[in-house]
This record gives structure tokens, sequence and C-alpha cells, in this order.
């Protein structure tokens, strides 16, 4: 498996992929409190977000189907939020006869605002993370979380981890293959294999031989990083360094944000 | 793309990764700060541990669990069970590395495929990173002395379970869910999903006893029971307690919730337009917030005493073990 299978848009060359790492990462994070912060029902401030978000598509030449399609990666986790549609209480609109018990189940107006308040959060937000990550490199991200002050050593971690992570994918696919392999089902639909627990049991041995394994890569990496010079010191290339230009996207970004914000509270 | 790969054979829906939107801003920012405590302590006490070995030991075992996610196995009507790993990191790594191992999984799951958000990084982080490792690490030394598999089956269910219910909590003072279903959902559905992480986890734990029977016991980590680690997880469970406690300390909690969504909602429209905070997030701020703090206050202190004696036994058995090598098996 090659690292670049994840980093198709990642390189491409617009004024969003230019920008400085720090300045994007920041400027998500801020998008998605504000989102974060919009009262239930602003359903305005809700459409201004998301022009927001597709103005910054658009300037970025990745095509906005492919985030969008993305950016339902959330969409399972609304059924945890199923239930306000119930439990709120204010002008019931409908009652689902249940077809069993008698149970009723009746949606009331507020309820049904923050359900789709929730989704519509749920949506930008998802959508400005998948945005970030499909115009920044892995390199450019590793800086920007540097740049803000996440601690080197949990940094270089997940710059390891990036690394190793194809290697590992690769052995849990030849481990899963082979037991494919050994897997064959009996004549007549017999089952292969045993109980649940005996399942559960084997793939814990598969966990724990690739545990012994990937301990076994780390001492090699940390001998072979040894033989090289490494000194317990990482080395990074210099801090990135914003141009005036950088500067003035973070705070137009942060006063759209603002703006849409007051609106939506006098507004609504 | 690879995470498809990895993750999707017959792969359950990632429950415990909340994604952005879920959260209200207060809780998710409380997360945050709580979590980066941890994360500034681990990093101090694993640097001093590993030294210059720390990041590339810390990188490849943070892709192995992420990697090892993958794994799954059919349970019935096609779902799968599959694997968290926090109890697993906990055992064979220690606490505060395995909190880094599982802060570097998910904040790279966030960051590049979208599994959980951004803002919510900080619960995510501490419900399965620091809940499912303090859990599992302190059930692990409870029972090991009876069986290490049980102990090992037992870290991992419990630390699913209490990681869903801890989220449920999460979901619930957000005003995202109410209560009493999404924790019977979450905690119903986790208990069964438990089964699995903890057969796995008491699994790996006899493959790797059998692969380096030397790692067992304080080799790998040099781990002890010190004080910081009992104080944090005595915050651990604190936290757990509190948020537990701020429902339960109210006569109805269900009522209170909604007493204060209602407030929320109505005031919503006329609300400042400085306020930072929305209504629904500190229930009703009289004497029933006073009561939920008081069960906090009080849930802390008699954690505090259960995690004393925890590291009075863990202290007493190992000085046993001092004056005494005990041959095992």
């Amino acid at each position: 498996m090659h690292i670049n299978v994840l980093d198709q848009f990642r390189s491409g060359d617009s004024p969003i992929h230019r920008l400085d790492p720090r300045v994007k990462l920041v400027g998500a994070l801020a998008f998605i409190l504000a989102a974060a912060l919009t009262p239930d029902g602003a359903w305005l401030a809700f459409a201004a977000l998301f022009v927001l978000w597709l103005a910054l598509v658009l300037m970025s030449d990745v095509p906005p189907g492919l985030l969008l399609r993305r950016g339902l990666v959330a969409l399972p986790f609304a059924a945890a939020a199923v239930t306000v549609l119930f439990t709120l209480p204010g002008n019931p609109l409908v009652t689902i006869q249940m077809p069993f018990f008698g149970w009723q189940l009746t949606i009331s107006d507020a309820g049904l605002v923050r359900f789709v308040t929730i989704l519509l959060k749920s949506g930008v937000s998802v959508l400005m993370a998948t945005l970030l990550a499909a115009t920044t490199t892995f390199p450019d991200l590793l800086r920007a979380m540097r740049g803000i002050g996440i601690p080197k050593v949990l940094v270089g971690t997940i710059a390891f981890m990036y690394r190793y992570i194809f290697v590992l994918a690769d052995e849990v696919l030849t481990m899963l293959r082979a037991r494919e392999a050994r897997s064959a089902v009996g004549p007549g639909g017999q089952k292969a294999g045993g109980t649940v627990f005996w399942r559960a049991r084997i793939v814990g041995g598969m966990v724990g031989s690739l545990f012994v394994r990937s301990l076994a890569r780390s001492e090699r990496v940390y001998q072979a990083m040894a033989s090289r010079g490494y000194a317990g010191e990482l080395r990074w290339l210099g801090k990135p360094h914003s141009q005036p230009m950088d500067i003035v996207w973070l705070v137009v970004m942060l006063l759209v944000l603002l703006l849409i914000q007051l609106w939506a509270r006098l507004a609504v | 793309m690879l995470y498809s790969i990895l993750r999707s054979p017959v792969a359950a829906p990632e429950q415990l990764h909340i994604p952005d939107g879920f959260l209200s801003a207060p809780v998710a920012i409380l997360a945050w700060i709580v979590t980066i405590a941890f994360i500034v302590v681990a990093v101090r006490r694993a640097s001093r541990e590993f030294d210059e070995r720390l990041v590339p030991l810390m990188g490849v075992l943070a892709a192995f669990i992420f990697a090892a996610q993958a794994f799954n196995f059919p349970v019935a009507g096609g779902t799968s069970g599959h694997f968290l790993g926090g109890a697993l990191a906990a055992i064979l790594l220690g606490p505060w590395p395995a909190l880094l191992v599982m802060a570097a999984v998910i904040g790279l799951q966030g960051l590049i495929f979208q599994d959980g958000g951004l803002l919510a990084m900080g619960a995510n982080i501490f419900v399965m990173g620091i809940v499912t490792v303090w859990t599992g690490y302190f059930v692990y030394q409870g029972l090991q002395r009876f069986n290490r598999y049980a102990a090992g089956f037992v870290a991992g269910w419990l630390s699913v379970v209490l990681a869903a219910v801890v989220t449920a909590f999460m979901l619930a003072l957000s005003g995202t869910s109410s209560l009493g279903v999404v924790l019977t959902a979450m905690a119903g559905v986790h208990m069964l999903i438990g089964v699995g992480e903890g057969l796995i986890t008491a699994g790996a734990l006899a493959l790797v006893k059998a692969a380096l029977p030397g790692m067992f016991g304080e080799q790998v980590t040099g781990r002890k029971s010190d004080a910081t680690t009992v104080f944090a997880g005595g915050v651990v469970l604190a936290l757990v307690v509190g948020i537990v406690a701020v429902f339960f300390a109210s006569p109805s909690p269900d009522g209170l919730e909604r007493v204060a969504e209602d407030k929320g909602f109505i005031e919503a429209a006329q609300a400042a337009p400085f306020e930072i905070i929305p209504d629904y997030v500190f229930p009703g701020v009289s004497n029933e917030a006073l009561a939920g703090v008081i069960a906090v206050v009080l849930g802390t202190l008699l954690l505090f005493a259960v995690g004393y004696g925890i590291a009075r036994t863990l202290r007493r058995r190992n000085q046993r073990l001092v004056e005494a090598p005990v041959t095992r098996e």
C-alpha cells in the first residue's frame, strides 16, 4: 500500500493550498466553534456558513462533490440525536402510532428544530474538516500542529504513526487474507470456525502477534535512527513563517465568522 | 481509500467517535481542557521513561493500535465485533504512554479521516484515550493476581462500557440526546461490543505472554504505581462520577434536562448577542446546579478514598514481592 493513496488533492496549487497551514488549522477550528455556538433554528446563519465553505472550496479547485461525499462520514451518528425529536416539549406536530403496545411518539416543533440544527452543525463542521484535510499535505499539518503549540513529542509520534500505518496495514491485510484462506466453508453450509468466543480469541491472537511484530519493528526503527545519528532530538524544518497575506486571510475569516454569529443572534 | 479498506469489511459504525456538532461548545471546550492537562503530564512522564526511544516506540505502537482496530470478527446478523485498544495499550505499556498512543490515534483519525470532529477531539480523547486507559489499567492491576486473562477480559469489557456511558452523559449534557434513551442504548450496545473487546484483549495478552514471556511485569516500561498515576486515575474516576452525579443529584434528571432545554430554546431567540454560552448548557443555574456541585465534590472525595485504598493495596503487594520473590505460575 502506498503512502500516497490519501494524498490525491493535497498537493494542488491554489490560494487555499498555498495558505500558511497554521492559518488553515486555526481558521477551520474557528469555523467549527462558530458552528457549535450558532443557536437553534438560525437557518440563515447555517446557510451563510455553508456559503463560506463553498466559496473556499471553489477557490481551492477540489471537486465539491468529493468533499460532500466524504462529509457523509458523520451521518450515522445522527441516530444519537433522534431522541430530541420526541423529548423536547413544544407544540406537537406529528404523532406516530407505534405498531406495538399502543405506544405513541409525538414529534414536537422544538424537537424538530433542535434535531435539524444538530444535523446542520455537524454537516458544516465535517465539511470544513474535510476541506482542511483535502488541501493540506501531511507534513504541512504537522507543521501547523507544531505551530499552535502541540508538544514536539506528540507531533513526532503522529508523524511516525502516519508513516507506519501503511506498513502495518499491509501486515493486517496479509493476516486477514491468511485467516480467509484457512477458513474454508465445509460442504452443506457447515460453519467455518468455532463459536463467537473462539473467533474473538483468535482475533486476540492476531492482535497480539501484530503487537509483538510492531514492538520488534519499533526497536529496529530506533536502531536504524540511532545508527544515523539520532540522539533523541527531533529535528524539524524551521517553523513556518506567515506572509502578511496569511494574516489578512485569518483576520477576514474570523471577522466573517463573527459577523455571522452576531447576525444569527440579532436577526433571528 | 485506505481507511475504508481497513475499516470496512463489516465494521459496525464507530459509535464512540463523536463528530462535531453533537457536543455543545462548553462541553467540548471543557473536555479539551481536561485532555490537554493529561497530555501535558503524559508527555513529561513518558519522555522521562523512554528518553530517545520514545518517538519511534510510541509512533509504531500508535500505528499498531490504528491497524489493530481493523481486525474484526463476525458476530451475528452481519454485525461484527471490533477493537478499540485502550485497555490493551494500558496493560502492555502503562497508562501514560498508552494515553499518548491513544491521543495520537484519535488525533490522526480526526484530522485525516474525519472520524470524530476537531472541536470534539478533546472529548474523544477523553473518552477513548483517558477513560479506557485508566479503567483498563486499574481493573487489570486489581484483578491480575487472580487470573491474568480474566483480568484482561474484564479490563477490556469495562473500559468500553464506561467509555460509552461517559459519551452518553456528554451527549445529554450538550442537549443532543435525552439521557434515559441514549444511556440505555449506548450502555446496552457496548455491553455486547465490550465482550469482543474483552476477548480480544485477553487473547492478545495470551499471545504476548507466550511470545515475549519476559515482557510481563516490569520489564517493558518499568511500570510502577506511583502517586501521580493513582492521583490521575482518581481524577478520571471523579470526573466520570461527577458527570453522572450532576444528573442524579436532581430528583428528576430528565425533567431537569427538559426544563433547561425548554428555557434554552425559548430564550435563544432573545439572547444577548455577546452571550458565549447558550442557556441550555447549564441546566437551571439555581439550587439544582448547587446540588450537582455538591454531588461532584462528594463523589470526588469518595473516589479519592477508593483510589487511596487501591494505592495502598498495590504498594503492599509490591513490597511483598520485593521481600519474598514469589515464583509466578
